[in-house]
């Protein structure tokens, strides 16, 4: 690990501490918060009754589900786009401020269309994804120096080996954040739907326990939930700054 | 064999069509180029006068408005036909291989046995003097390194013509001599024929059996100019007296070109005048 890593880890073992000291001497109330270690030991017993197996499948392949779809649906359509010069540019304003619309409002209506299911939060997960993928693809695909499908046509490649190995290699670095983003707001969106309605699945689990004042297993949660996407996206970070460092970006 | 005409163009023109409100752009010609088998040709000329374009049309990458493209005897037409090799003036090195893929790229490509690859691959970065950067990736080199690193890749595929768009650009002139006398190895060892577009006149004085002079956009060939060197030559040319001479020539022809080229007012065309 290098130098920086260890001071990283060094700050989140110290707010653990401070955390701690600050539940233990009763500056903050265990009825708002209870210590970290406490969290520990509560998210231990969870996982190893298996009480929480069933939500973290739901959660983990809805996830997956969304992810999945908004990496392929969204490279597809950003490559489609980017073919098609007068329709890219009559699609940009609504790609930039996709984000500004608070798409939670239409969850609701997708629970009616869909019924009480996975498909909404899929559904949610899969809208709050794709456009992040979408607009990667484009910056990646408009980065590609036009010379190199000058060398392409040297090698007489076709249309597809050109995509294969020329095109999608060039954009990777920026279809790799296209994916990690994609990752991050696919949790995101399940989770947050989970917690408005849902049948099952983490972000329900925490509702449901705060609901019911149970602030042991409704903090032990939001730890496991922190713990899993933080490892998730530290990972495909690393990956990400291997992949454009070795580019030189 | 002296003499044999490797690849023509004849009457080609090339205007860039309008796009997005911008007019045509007629980038070359008239003009007619007959580079013969195995010597070395030069074409200089002012920035934007249609030195890459006349490229690009001649390994087919880009169509002819006018006239007649022709490799080995056979039509140009919308490929890029085999046994040609081009090296781009923009940086085409691929940065998420590292320098010994990038040189193995074509070759992967034609389906050459692992072990061949390995050998031209080995025999290409020595030449161009980067084996002890096999395993770099091309953002660790310098500008002029990962240009060889794209000679190297044309290299390998044994084309039997070689374009090369001022492939030294990025380069001192000192190390530009230097990578000369690299070339002028590399084209008598593999006899092949080679194209070279350069802007420095001493560059092309010293490397080509032939020059041309080309005017400011839309490109024509003033003049072409014999140098007369042995096939055995290098870099030890600039200390006679004919490289002065002819040195001088080109820079007399293109002048008022390069002047035209800058918005200088001269007309395009004058120094055609006047040198004749
Ligand atoms: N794809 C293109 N579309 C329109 N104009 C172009 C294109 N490529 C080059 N040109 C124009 O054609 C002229 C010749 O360009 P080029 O062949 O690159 O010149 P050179 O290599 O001699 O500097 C320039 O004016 C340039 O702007
Ligand atoms: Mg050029």
């Amino acid at each position: 690990m290098t130098r920086l890593a260890w001071i990283r880890l060094a700050i989140v073992f110290a707010a653990f501490a401070v955390l701690e000291w600050l539940v233990q001497s009763g500056r903050i109330s265990t009825h708002t918060m209870i210590p970290p270690t406490a969290m520990v030991t509560e998210l231990w017993a969870l996982l190893a009754s298996g009480e929480l197996t069933g939500d973290l499948v739901q959660t983990l392949s809805n996830v997956a589900i969304a992810c999945l779809l908004s990496v392929t649906v969204g490279f597809a359509t950003g490559a489609g786009v980017h073919a098609v010069p007068r329709l890219r540019r009559a699609l940009d304003p609504f790609l930039t401020t996709y984000y500004a619309v608070p798409f939670f409002v239409f969850y609701p209506l997708l629970v009616f269309i869909f019924g009480m299911n996975n498909l909404p939060m899929i559904a949610i997960g899969f809208m709050f994804a794709v456009v992040a993928m979408i607009i990667n693809t484009l910056n990646g695909l408009d980065k590609i120096p036009r010379v190199y499908a000058k060398v392409a046509r040297m090698h007489q490649m076709g249309r597809l080996a050109t995509a294969l190995r020329v095109q999608i290699p060039a954009a990777m670095p920026n279809l790799f954040t296209g994916l990690k983003l994609s990752v991050a707001y696919s949790f995101i969106g399940v989770i947050a739907a989970e917690f408005i309605l849902a049948p099952g699945g983490l972000g329900y689990a925490i509702s449901f326990a705060y609901d019911n004042f149970d602030n042991e297993t409704m903090y032990a949660l939001m730890l496991f939930i922190l713990v899993l996407v933080t490892a998730i996206n530290m990972t495909l970070h690393s990956i990400e700054q291997r992949l454009l460092r070795r580019q030189g970006l | 064999m002296a003499g044999e005409i490797h690849a023509r163009l004849s009457g080609v023109t090339r205007v860039y069509p309008a796009v997005a409100g911008n007019p045509p752009v007629h980038a070359l010609g008239p003009i007619d180029l007959e580079l013969r088998r195995g010597e070395f040709f030069s074409i200089v000329g002012p920035s934007g006068c249609g030195k890459s374009t006349c490229m690009d049309v001649l390994a087919g990458l880009s169509p002819p408005s006018e006239g007649e493209v022709a490799f080995e005897g056979k039509p140009v037409k919308g490929n890029v036909p085999d046994g040609v090799g081009a090296v781009f003036q923009e940086d085409a090195s691929f940065p998420w291989l590292t320098v010994s893929d990038n040189v193995a790229f074509g070759l992967r490509r034609q389906g050459v046995d692992g072990a061949e690859i390995a050998k031209r691959v080995a025999y290409a970065l020595g030449f161009m003097g980067l084996r002890d950067f096999a395993q770099a990736y091309p953002a660790q080199l310098s500008g002029g390194m990962r240009q060889r690193v794209c000679i190297a890749r044309t290299l390998v595929l044994q084309p039997r013509l070689i374009l090369l768009d001022e492939p030294f650009g990025a380069l001192d002139a000192q190390t530009r001599l230097l990578m000369g006398d690299e070339l002028l190895r590399l084209w008598r060892e593999t006899g092949a024929t080679v194209l070279l577009i350069t802007h420095a006149l001493d560059e092309a004085t010293m490397l080509s059996d032939r020059i041309g002079a080309m005017s400011a956009r839309p490109g024509r060939f003033l003049e072409t100019i014999e140098t007369g060197w042995p096939r055995d030559r290098d870099s030890s040319m600039l200390e006679g007296e004919t490289f002065g001479h002819i040195t001088g020539r080109l820079w007399q022809m293109l002048r008022a070109e390069s002047k035209a080229a800058m918005g200088y007012g001269s007309e395009p065309g004058q120094a055609d005048r006047e040198a004749g």
